[in-house]
């Protein structure tokens, strides 16, 4: 798939975050073969100096940071600045949210913020509701991508409103990655099947009991979503239509 | 004089740059009073009294 001109290798894309120790992340990559994968921006502390970025690095795949946490335009854009400056990319996975506990992205901050980093030159990837005119006035101000939540932040319900996301897939022509909510591979699978065009999961794979089988398992998924999508399913009909033959049975 | 790095207080001398707090720019970036720095200007870039440092880098994150 290709976002912002760029070739991206799969249509998985993983987030590091709720990862219990930082040495998972090998296994992780090697079996979810990420087409990115999703950092934060936080102070340095002396015990965590380095370590995810280098190994990320290692890895050869492409990093994508986050502005999670930012409650404002201000500072999603500082935190965005200082990812460029950090991580020498120019790609923003845009989070604005409007508050600590839904965790519920603030449209209004989000859709400002998407403006000014769009102006200042970055690839602005943005984490939103699942709203098709949202959707549709972030790729107006420039955004590269839309990123429809599932359900909201970590809470693994998958899908909470499919409709929502076929109708944000139908509003805009870019790219759409299903953010957040995934828990299991079927969410993955349903998600791609309904047009997105990759799917990013974290605490999914890092809190599940077996990280590197979960990548695996969603991989997977993403892929077989992918492929019926292209497939063409059958229409969901209201009465019953047989697929065998009327004819010929026997004792007519 | 007194500075706040990461929002800890931290006392550094009087000629202290950017450069002399943030040695390395591999892999971190640095806001000086809420306002990006480039690492190219560390070295000119002289503390004052009070001034507020970020230093940030990659952390796990969704």
């Amino acid at each position: 798939m290709r976002v912002a001109g760029i070739d991206l290798p799969g249509r998985l894309w993983i987030g590091t975050g709720g990862l219990t120790s930082t040495s998972l992340v090998g296994e992780i990559v090697e079996a979810a073969r990420p087409g990115l994968v999703t950092v934060s921006v936080r102070r340095t502390s002396d015990t965590e100096r380095g370590g995810l970025l280098d190994m990320l690095r290692a890895l050869g795949v492409r990093i994508l940071p986050n502005t999670a946490g930012c409650l404002s335009a201000r500072e999603a854009v500082l935190t965005a600045q200082l990812a460029r400056e950090a991580l020498e990319t120019d790609w923003v996975k845009l989070e604005v949210i409007g508050d600590e506990t839904s965790l519920m992205p603030d449209a209004v901050e989000l859709l400002d913020a998407a403006e000014t980093l769009v102006r200042q030159g970055f690839t602005v990837l943005p984490y939103t509701s699942a709203d098709p005119v949202l959707a549709r006035r972030l790729v107006d101000v420039g955004c590269a991508a839309v990123m429809p939540l599932g359900s909201p932040i970590g809470t693994g319900r998958g899908l909470d409103d499919p409709r929502a996301i076929e109708a944000v897939r139908a509003a805009v022509a870019v790219p759409v990655v299903l953010d957040a909510g995934i828990g299991t591979a079927s969410d993955a699978a349903l998600a791609m099947e309904l047009g997105c065009d990759a799917v990013l999961a974290a605490t999914a794979i890092t809190r599940a009991d077996r990280p590197a089988q979960m990548a695996a398992a969603l991989r997977a998924a993403v892929g077989a979503g992918e492929m019926a999508r292209r497939a063409g399913r059958i229409p969901r009909l209201t009465t019953a239509r047989a697929s065998s033959p009327m004819a010929g049975r026997v004792g007519t | 004089m007194n500075i706040k790095v990461n929002g800890t207080p931290r006392v550094v001398e009087e000629e202290a740059t950017l450069h002399s707090l943030v040695p390395s720019a591999r892999g971190v970036a640095v806001a000086l009073n809420g306002a990006v720095v480039p690492a190219a200007a560390w070295h000119d870039t002289r503390l004052s009294e009070n001034d507020a440092v970020e230093v940030v880098t990659a952390h796990q994150g969704g």
